[in-house]
């Protein structure tokens, strides 16, 4: 055993790479299920935007334009899911679960011929001074730009769920979408904009695999990170800022589970390997003993009958 | 933006031509043609391990041309779900039906047990019945060079290795890495991350980062997918070596050669049997010699000299010359294994469940 191998500056900077890409995923979910809707194609939308970003990134050299195009392409992928639940008034689960068997099927697709190619590389901020710093330079200043916005859009989704009136109504419509129609507020409209909103994050987090954590396009590659950022949803009881904590210590445990492996440390590597899981749901689940629960009209389906 | 909305509405239709075709298939189950079944633990797309088995497939489909019909199902997880597939097959009519993870291996023998007129193959395992054949490559012949390059071209002395699970297959690789690293160089030192997945490219990369982060300039992986590669070559400075598959797109550096699978042999001579009503249950395990295990190129990252020995290896391996367990070696705990000049067998080998002697570390049990 040798724990001076790991080095916790990187340790940390390589945590916040690794939380990214879910936390990105699930913050847009998180708006979705908020406003009643409740979509279980992340993981289609997700490697949808992983190759959407990758093709577009390597065709124009440039990942900002990548990253567009993957918000682009989870975003078009999930209003073909808005169209089944809101205008089909097709069963949710169902629809979602199809959104992800033909985003992996698309995903397929369109990547051919992009496999083994190197994508133009993002490059990490770097500040004069500060991101010189010891310690603090490279954990706070050190970064690819997606990992502040990431962090900006947690903010930002709290304050708009918390602060403004379009987020009093995007609430008002997931808890009882009968009052909020009563109220004469747009419940289908809202909900496809929600929807929008969460494809194009999933296709963010897509890109963010594809383009910066790995990076290169292999099918299949976001391999159950969709999932992941599903269960964290609910786990965090649809708030912003537990959305952040429980992707920070999923993506936390997981480094650190393979910085100890390397490390050798004496630990059975069956309980290292659960450990992101377990870890991420007790302590979430401790948090949600409060009286938080589900938007009340989550996955029911809304029919304005006058 | 053309390209992408002719391949989504190609997309669509393809989806919609899947839908439709699905029924029809099950009618013609009774054709004359022998029908060849897949069962994949990744994508065909992975680049690596899953890629080679469908290259397999499509030499089997080009062999034979329209006697012969094949079908896979890819992304099978190792499991329960596995045997579903595998049923579906079996009822779809698949004459034969290859099982390719480690993990399908009781899978595969439940499912046998009910279909006793469908021959099944199953690779890396060890089970077999009388409509149940397994089939391996020996990899550890290809890993004993790859430890030679590695041991010769490090140079901070540490090895990363990235272990899919414990299952003897990898134990083999790794050990047989470290025998023959250790013998160019008396410094080297392996750091071992089991990964617990065969697939999960974010994951494998995270592995790998881990690793050069805590100093290792050579990566070894026994995952499928590319994506150690693509680490390293973002990190720079690191080597490491195509697995499963040739992985050229990373040459000639960081991947500076590669352990490729070749199948497809294999795949036709079964196939072949089948029709002929001669397939028997086998136990087959072929290396270097027989081309089951090919060594990609040595790329000119690659010092000459360190070149030339390890194609010298790996030709003494080709011959028989050469086994890379050969003794003296010893086991972790220091107990005696192989004295001097005898070499391990192959029972030992296929089950095998420990270190050699200056490996760090335990394996999961």
């Amino acid at each position: 055993m040798d724990l001076s191998a790991i080095n916790p500056v990187l340790l940390i900077a390589s945590l916040m790479v690794a939380a990214t890409a879910v936390m990105i995923a699930a913050i847009g979910e998180l708006i979705v299920e908020r406003a009643g809707v409740l979509n279980l194609g992340v993981e289609g939308m997700m490697i949808t935007g992983a190759i959407c970003g990758f093709a577009a990134a390597v065709q124009t050299g440039s990942p900002t334009i990548g990253f567009v195009a993957a918000a682009l392409g989870g975003a078009a992928l999930s209003l073909l899911f808005a169209f089944l639940t809101q205008f089909a008034l097709a069963n949710q689960v169902a629809s979602g679960l199809a959104l992800t068997l033909f985003g992996l099927g698309l995903s397929a697709l369109l990547g051919q011929g992009y496999q083994g190619i190197k994508p133009p590389s993002t490059p990490r901020i770097d500040i004069p001074v500060l991101s010189d710093l010891p310690w603090v330079g490279r954990i706070l200043f050190g970064h690819d730009l997606m990992v502040y916005f990431g962090l900006a859009l947690v903010a930002a989704v709290w304050a708009f769920l918390k602060y403004t009136r379009a987020g009093l109504v995007l609430r008002a419509v997931g808890e009882n979408h009968d009052a909020a129609h009563a109220l004469g507020y747009k419940v289908i409209r809202i909900r496809v904009m929600a929807i929008a909103f969460g494809g194009a994050c999933a296709g963010l987090g897509g890109a963010y695999i594809s383009l910066i954590r790995v990076p290169q396009w292999t099918e299949g590659m976001t391999a159950g990170i969709g999932w992941i950022a599903l269960a964290l949803v609910v786990f965090a009881s649809w708030k912003p800022w537990r959305v952040l904590l429980g992707a920070y210590l999923f993506g936390g445990v997981t480094v650190l589970q393979l910085n100890l492996q390397a490390a050798g440390i004496a630990i059975p590597v069956e309980y290292l390997s659960m450990s992101p899981y377990i870890i991420t749901i007790v302590v979430l689940v401790i948090m949600s003993a409060d009286k938080s629960r589900a938007p009340a009209s989550l996955g029911r389906i809304f029919h304005a009958t006058h | 933006m053309n390209l992408t909305k002719r391949a989504l509405m190609t997309g669509a239709a393809m989806a919609l031509g899947l839908a439709a075709s699905g029924a029809p298939v099950l009618a013609e189950s009774h054709s004359e043609k022998t029908k060849v079944g897949f069962v994949y633990v990744g994508p065909v797309g992975d680049g690596g391990w899953t890629y080679e088995h469908d290259q397999g497939r499509k030499a089997v489909e080009e062999h034979f041309g329209d006697a012969v019909e094949t079908v896979y199902v890819e992304n099978v997880p190792e499991g329960p779900d596995a045997e579903r597939v595998m049923v579906q097959m079996a009822r779809d009519g698949a004459d034969l039906i290859f099982t390719t993870s480690f993990g399908y291996m009781d899978p595969t023998i439940n499912v046998a047990s009910k279909f006793p007129d469908v021959k099944f193959e199953h690779a890396t395992g060890y089970k077999t019945a009388d409509n149940v054949s397994v089939y391996s490559a020996r990899f550890y012949e290809g890993r004993a060079v790859q430890g030679h390059i590695a041991g010769s071209m490090t140079e901070s002395n540490i090895i990363g290795y990235i272990g899919s699970y414990p299952i003897p297959e990898v134990i083999r690789g790794i050990n047989s890495a470290y025998i023959h690293a250790k013998k160019v160089n008396p410094d080297v030192e392996f750091k071992i991350v089991w990964a617990f997945t065969w697939f999960d490219p974010a994951k494998e990369a995270d592995a790998a980062k881990v690793l050069i982060e805590q100093g290792a300039d050579v990566i070894l992986q026994h995952t499928d997918s590319t994506a150690p590669l693509a680490a390293a070559q973002e990190a720079g400075g690191i080597i490491g070596f195509g697995q499963a598959s040739d992985m050229s797109e990373y040459a000639p550096s960081p991947r500076v050669s590669s352990i490729i699978d070749n199948w497809a042999p294999y795949y036709i001579a079964r196939t072949q049997a089948v029709m002929d009503g001669t397939w028997e249950s086998s136990n087959t395990w072929d290396g270097i010699g027989p081309g089951m295990v090919g060594i990609g190129e040595i790329t000119d990252a690659v010092p000459e000299d360190v070149k030339t020995e390890a194609l010298a290896l790996k030709d003494s391996i080709a011959s028989g010359e050469y086994h890379p367990f050969t003794g003296p070696l010893k086991k972790q705990d220091g107990s005696d294994w192989l004295a001097e000049g005898e070499t391990a067998d192959d029972g030992t080998l296929a089950g095998m469940n420990f270190f050699v002697e200056g490996l760090e570390g335990e394996i999961p049990q």
